[in-house]
């Protein structure tokens, strides 16, 4: 992607709130139809930067650009893209109707013809008629006719989202920003809601933000991730890279549930320590050099004996969860707790054995260093990207 | 046993209460030498109530006064809302330097009674030529710390995304305020109004001050005229007239009681 293709530029945005630097240097470009999710845990910035993008908050530095212009002055109004609010933000005292017309009221009609008794003039009335249709249309689309004389108290959460989703479709933006629109949902209709938003966007066609703390919901919904921590992207890729090619031991930790095992490790004569076992070789790394070895769960395998490579542990528990079983492990002597991602089949025998062995394949192995940014162990096995 | 002491009690404070106003009723009956005869009786035996009432309503001109209290009330209501709440908004929801400064200097204003400032009112009105206008009577009250204070409170509560959301909706800070605050408002401008309508109805002090017609008088004013009006000791109708005047309060009192209580109870903003 080019940056001049891109639809929405955000260009080295600051923002501090008081003494306390809330984004640092954020760079982000989505190119026309793309559909980025901004993910990362509570107070890391994601909020902010989205405002940021929408207009409703100012950055200290940096710079918004739609479309290739440079909309960092413009007010919220003039930029032309819809949000969506995790409260829903609805107006209470408005019907489903009412509020998504208004925002369409707002844009084609002056002061002096939303006055009352001016839909009596016949060019104010026939704008009236055309906002009617569409949202007629909206509502059509995402199947809330029923609702639409209904006010926000009278609907359910989920409808209230739909009714939300409306507002912003409605006036063909040319950007969506959504800010955890799913968060106040019941886990089914959250699943749900997430194919319903993705039809959207592919229907509307539209760039589109999404912020979410939902490591799955971004991993499922978009076609790049970005993982924000500490006010900075740790990482912007599709979401198969972020999750087998993490640059950051927070990027791998905090995308993938369950979470990425990590053993802490040191090289020693060119292999891989942990604990006093010997657990992997071949790393072009100093003597010395303690890291963070990262084995995604379902790449840890199990074994029953002892052999070079194998790191001995003990079975705490497993957890059923129907189509798979986690298995959860305690590395010995005092490595840390891991987790074992398995078909039910094989955790069945488990049990039966007296001692317990883990390895991973060295292509399975993610390294980090002592700050946490990934070392490149092998060339890395790169399975092709998403075409976006 | 608790239930029919607490029941004694609460009627006895009522019957203390409602006293005055029965009272007032059975003596705006009464004629002229009944209510001077000794002893206490509420129904009147001669029935001279259309004979006070009807002074009551031809001394003076009672309806024109009726008339300048409705009119001074409803529009310093609606000044008053019209002021307050855009104040209200920028205090509570609008990020500037001094807003807290700012705030608390009109707060600093409910400190300051009317009385304190109605000299400089008075010589301002008079320099100006508003004495004895019904503007005069309206202007000093347009603007109501009080009520910046009320919808303040309320504007707080209104969840920051309602208001980020008719900003990208296209709504400037002015339809913000007319078009999401103000419809959702009614709970705390309806709680405000019973304030402000009973405070201006009843307010015999600054019109006293300002205005010496009687055509130009708000009720608690009217009576006073027309106690002057009325010399001699003619309480059958001096009492017929303070029930036409209070009369319009009480219903009024009693129709915004349902709009306070709904408002007190009213919550679920949220949208």
């Amino acid at each position: 992607m080019t940056q001049d293709r891109a639809a929405l530029h955000l260009r080295g945005i600051g923002k501090s709130f008081g003494a306390t630097r809330v984004l640092q240097g954020i760079d982000l470009a989505a190119a026309p139809g793309e559909f980025v999710a901004l993910v990362g845990p509570s107070g890391c910035g994601k909020s902010t930067l989205l405002r940021i993008a929408a207009g409703l908050e100012a950055p200290d530095e940096g710079a918004v650009e739609l479309d290739g212009l440079d909309v960092t002055a413009m007010r919220a109004a003039d930029r032309d893209m819809a949000m969506v609010f995790q409260s829903y933000a609805l107006y209470p005292h408005l019907t489903a109707r009412q509020n998504m017309a208004l925002p369409l009221l707002m844009r084609r009609l002056s002061a002096t013809q939303r006055l009352p008794f001016a839909h009596l003039v016949p060019g104010v009335r026939k704008r009236l008629t055309a906002i009617g249709a569409e949202v007629a249309s909206a509502a059509d689309l995402l199947r809330i006719t029923p609702l639409l004389d209904r006010k926000p108290a009278q609907m359910s959460g989920g409808q209230r989202q739909r009714v939300a989703l409306g507002r912003a479709l409605v006036r063909h933006p040319r950007a969506f920003l959504m800010d955890e629109p799913l968060s106040n949902l019941d886990a089914a209709l959250r699943v749900h809601m997430r194919g319903e938003i993705v039809e959207l966007h592919r229907r509307a066609g539209v760039v589109t933000l999404y912020v979410t703390h939902d490591q799955e919901e971004a991993l499922g919904m978009a076609d790049r991730i970005a993982v924000m921590l500490g006010g900075r992207i740790l990482q912007c890729d599709t979401p198969g890279v972020v999750y087998r090619d993490p640059a950051h031991v927070d990027v791998a930790t905090f995308i993938g549930s369950p979470r990425i095992n990590l053993l802490p490790a040191r090289i020693e004569g060119g292999r891989a320590m942990v604990g006093g076992t010997h657990f992997a070789s071949g790393l072009a790394l100093a003597d010395g050099t303690a890291l963070r070895l990262g084995i995604r769960p379902e790449n840890l395998r199990l074994h029953a004996s002892a052999a070079p490579g194998r790191l001995p542990v003990r079975l705490v528990r497993c957890e059923y969860l129907g189509a798979e079983v986690h298995a959860h492990l305690h590395a010995e002597p005092d490595a840390g707790p891991l987790i074992a991602r398995m078909p039910p089949a094989e955790a069945a025998t488990l049990a039966a054995h007296p001692a317990l062995f883990v390895s991973a394949e060295p292509a399975h192995l993610l390294a980090f260093d002592a700050e946490g940014y990934r070392l490149r162990l092998h060339s890395p096995a790169r399975e092709p990207a998403h075409a976006n | 046993m608790m239930r029919l002491l607490r029941l004694l009690v609460l009627s006895a404070g009522a019957a203390l209460v409602l006293f005055p106003f029965v009272f007032m009723i059975s003596t705006s009956l009464k004629s002229q030498s009944e209510v001077f005869s000794a002893g206490l009786q509420l129904i009147p035996v001669t029935w001279d109530a259309a004979e006070n009432y009807s002074k009551a309503f031809s001394r003076i001109p009672m309806l024109q006064v009726l008339g300048n209290g409705a009119l001074v009330c409803a529009l310093i209501v609606v000044f008053q809302v019209l002021f307050a709440l855009p104040a209200a908004y920028a205090l509570a929801k609008l990020r500037f330097p001094g807003r807290d400064a700012l705030f608390a200097l009109v707060m600093l204003g409910l400190l300051v009674p009317i009385h304190a400032i109605s000299i400089p009112l008075y010589a301002a009105a008079r320099v100006s030529g508003l004495l004895n206008t019904l503007a005069v009577l309206i202007m000093p009250f347009t603007l109501s710390v009080f009520a910046i204070f009320l919808f303040r409170q309320f504007v707080k509560a209104i969840p920051d995304d309602l208001i980020l959301a008719a900003r990208s909706d296209g709504l400037s800070e002015s339809a913000i305020v007319w078009r999401v605050l103000l419809p959702n408002a009614w709970p705390a401008a309806s709680a405000f109004a019973v304030f402000s309508v009973v405070a201006h109805w009843n307010d015999l002090y600054w019109p006293l001050i300002a205005i010496s017609k009687t055509h130009l008088a708000t009720p608690p004013l009217g009576l006073l005229f027309f106690r002057a009006a009325e010399v001699g000791d003619d309480y059958g109708a001096l009492m017929a007239a303070t029930v036409v005047v209070t009369a319009p309060l009480v219903l009024f009192f009693l129709f915004a009681q349902r709009l306070f209580i709904d408002g007190m109870t009213m919550t679920g903003l949220k949208g």
